[in-house]
C-alpha cells in the first residue's frame, strides 16, 4: 500500500532523486562515535538542531496562551505556569532550551574552530554559522522581555540603552527597537514579540537551510 | 542518465517516464568503516537525542522556569541582570576604560573585534594546516577569548547578591481587603499595620499575612505571644476584638 502510494507520487514528481540527496550518503568512520568515542564532538551540531526544533514546537504551544500586551502578558504567563495542564513543562522546556541551544551551539563552534574545519572550501558555511549564532543571541534577547516581569523590563531597558549608545545610528536603533524615543512599554513588547516570533525565526530557518544544503553539497570535513 | 533524443516524459511535464528503482548504494565498497546514514546512523542519532531529551526533561522538572512579579516601571530600585550568556558583555561595561566616556570601546570596539574576528576567521587563518598546534595564532586567540569570557562571566556572577536578587523580584501575593471591616480597623488600631503593611503583604520587618493557612486560634496566639522576631504582647485590645482580628487574618487568601 505504502509502496503503491510512493510509486504513484514518484511517477508524477520523480521524488527518488530528492530522497537520495537527503538520505543516501555514507557517514565516514572518523565522525562515527561507534568507532571512535572521541567523535562525540560531532554530535553538538545535531543537538543544536534538535533543541532548535524543540524551541520551535514549544514556542508554538506557548503562543496558544501568551498575549503580547502589557496588561495581559504577565497574567497569561502566570496562568500558563500555574493553571494550564503541562504549561509549566512547555514553558520550562522553552526557557531551558534557550540556554541549552546556546551551550550546544558554542560547543559546536569550538569543535569546528579547533579542528580548522572552516578552511577552504567551507568558508561560506562558517560565515552562515556565525550569523546563526547572532540570530540565536537576538532570539534570547527578545524572548527575555516577553513575560513582562521585573527582570524582563529592566534588563531590556539596559539592552536598549546599550543599543542607543551606538555611534551615528544609536537613536534610530533605539526607536526602532522600543517603538518610542523614551518609553519602554506597550510598543516595545509588541515589537519584541514580532521580532521573536516572526522576523528572527524566518531568518533562522533560511540560514539553517543554507547551512544544511552546504553541508550536503560539500560533505563533512575529513579527519585531522 | 538518459537525455535528449528519445526521452519520454510523464504527460506534458518534465518528469522522465523512465524510472529508477529506489535502492540504496552499497557502502561496503567505500574505504574504511563507513556507514549508511539512512537508516543505520540516523537510528544511533535518535538514541543520542533520546538520552539528551531525558536529561533535558529532568532539568525542566527539577527547575521550573522563573517568573518574577509583573513589571513595574516606577520601581527604580530594581537592579537588572541579563541572561547568563550576556553577562560577559555586561561585565565588560563596568570597567573604567570600557564605560562612561569610553563606552564605545566596551560596547562596540572590543565585542566588534571579537565577533568580527570570529566571523572572518576563515579569511584570516588561511593556511592549509588544520591541527590546532599547527596554527598557534588561531588557537591562541580563541583560548584567550575563551578565558576572557569565562573570567568576565565569573566576575559578573560573583558581584551579584543572589538572595537580594531573588527577593527584589519575588511575586508579592495580594488579597482584596475590605478596609471598612471590623477586622481591618482592629488591625489598624493595634499597630499591626506598622510592620505588616496596609496591604497586609508584609515588609522588611514582618512576613505577609495573606494565605498563611493558620486557624483563627493560631493567629490569636501569635498576636498575643509573638513568633520569631515578633515580641509577645503586641496585641493590647480585648478578647472580643482578638477573635474578629484573627478570623479576619486567617480568611485572607491571595486572589
Amino acid at each position: 500500500m505504502l509502496n503503491k502510494i510512493y510509486d504513484w507520487v514518484d511517477e508524477r514528481l520523480d521524488i527518488t532523486p530528492m530522497w537520495r540527496d537527503i538520505a543516501d550518503h555514507e557517514v565516514p568512520e572518523h565522525v562515527n562515535p561507534a568507532h571512535h568515542f572521541s567523535a562525540f564532538v560531532y554530535c553538538f551540531g545535531g543537538l543544536t538542531f534538535f533543541v532548535t526544533v524543540i524551541q520551535i514546537l514549544s514556542g508554538m504551544f506557548l503562543t496558544m496562551y501568551y498575549v503580547p500586551d502589557i496588561k495581559n502578558a504577565w497574567e497569561s504567563v502566570y496562568y500558563l505556569q500555574n493553571e494550564v495542564a503541562f504549561g509549566v513543562i512547555v514553558r520550562g522546556m522553552h526557557h531551558w532550551g534557550a540556554s541549552l541551544v546556546i551551550v550546544m551551539m558554542f560547543l559546536h563552534t569550538l569543535r569546528v574552530f579547533f579542528q580548522g574545519a572552516y578552511k577552504k572550501p567551507r568558508e561560506l558555511n562558517w560565515v552562515v554559522g556565525v550569523l546563526i549564532f547572532f540570530v540565536m543571541l537576538g532570539l534570547g534577547f527578545t524572548g527575555y522581555l516577553l513575560p513582562w516581569d521585573m527582570k524582563a523590563l529592566f534588563a531590556t531597558k539596559v539592552g536598549i540603552e546599550i543599543a542607543a549608545s551606538t555611534p551615528l545610528i544609536g537613536h534610530e536603533l533605539k526607536v526602532l527597537l522600543a517603538g518610542h524615543p523614551d518609553i519602554v512599554g506597550a510598543q516595545t513588547l509588541t515589537r519584541f514579540f514580532a521580532i521573536h516570533v516572526f522576523f528572527l525565526p524566518a531568518a533562522l530557518l533560511g540560514l539553517m537551510g543554507a547551512h544544511f544544503i552546504m553541508i550536503r553539497k560539500q560533505g563533512i570535513s575529513g579527519p585531522l | 542518465m538518459h537525455r535528449g533524443k528519445g526521452m519520454k516524459f510523464v504527460g506534458d511535464s518534465r518528469i522522465p517516464a523512465e524510472r529508477k528503482p529506489n535502492i540504496p548504494k552499497d557502502y561496503s565498497e567505500y574505504p574504511g568503516k563507513t556507514e549508511a546514514f539512512w537508516p543505520n546512523f540516523l537510528l544511533k542519532e535518535w538514541m543520542v537525542g533520546a538520552v539528551f531529551l531525558i536529561g533535558y526533561l529532568c532539568l525542566t522538572i527539577a527547575h521550573p522556569s522563573p517568573l518574577e512579579r509583573v513589571a513595574d516601571p516606577t520601581d527604580t530600585g530594581y537592579l537588572p541582570l541579563p541572561d547568563w550568556y550576556f553577562l560577559f558583555l555586561y561585565q565588560l561595561l563596568k570597567y573604567t576604560y570600557a564605560s562612561g566616556p569610553y563606552n564605545v570601546i566596551g560596547a562596540f570596539i572590543i565585542p566588534g573585534l571579537a565577533f568580527g574576528g570570529l566571523m572572518l576567521a576563515p579569511f584570516i587563518d588561511r593556511g592549509p594546516k588544520r591541527r590546532p598546534l599547527d596554527r598557534p595564532f588561531a588557537t591562541g586567540f580563541m583560548l584567550l577569548s575563551l578565558a576572557s569570557i569565562i573570567f568576565l562571566t565569573w566576575e559578573s556572577v560573583d558581584a551579584v547578591d543572589w538572595e537580594a536578587k531573588e527577593a527584589q523580584g519575588a511575586i508579592v501575593e495580594e488579597a482584596a481587603i475590605d478596609t471598612n471591616s471590623d477586622g481591618f480597623k482592629i488591625y489598624q488600631e493595634n499597630g499591626c499595620i506598622n510592620c505588616h503593611g496596609d496591604t497586609l503583604s508584609g515588609g522588611a520587618a514582618a512576613p505577609s499575612l495573606i494565605g498563611t493557612g493558620l486557624t483563627p486560634e493560631e493567629v490569636a496566639d501569635i498576636a498575643k505571644n509573638g513568633k520569631g522576631t515578633m515580641p509577645p504582647g503586641m496585641y493590647k485590645g480585648n478578647d472580643e476584638d482578638l477573635v474578629k482580628l484573627s478570623e479576619f487574618i486567617s480568611t485572607l487568601e491571595a486572589e
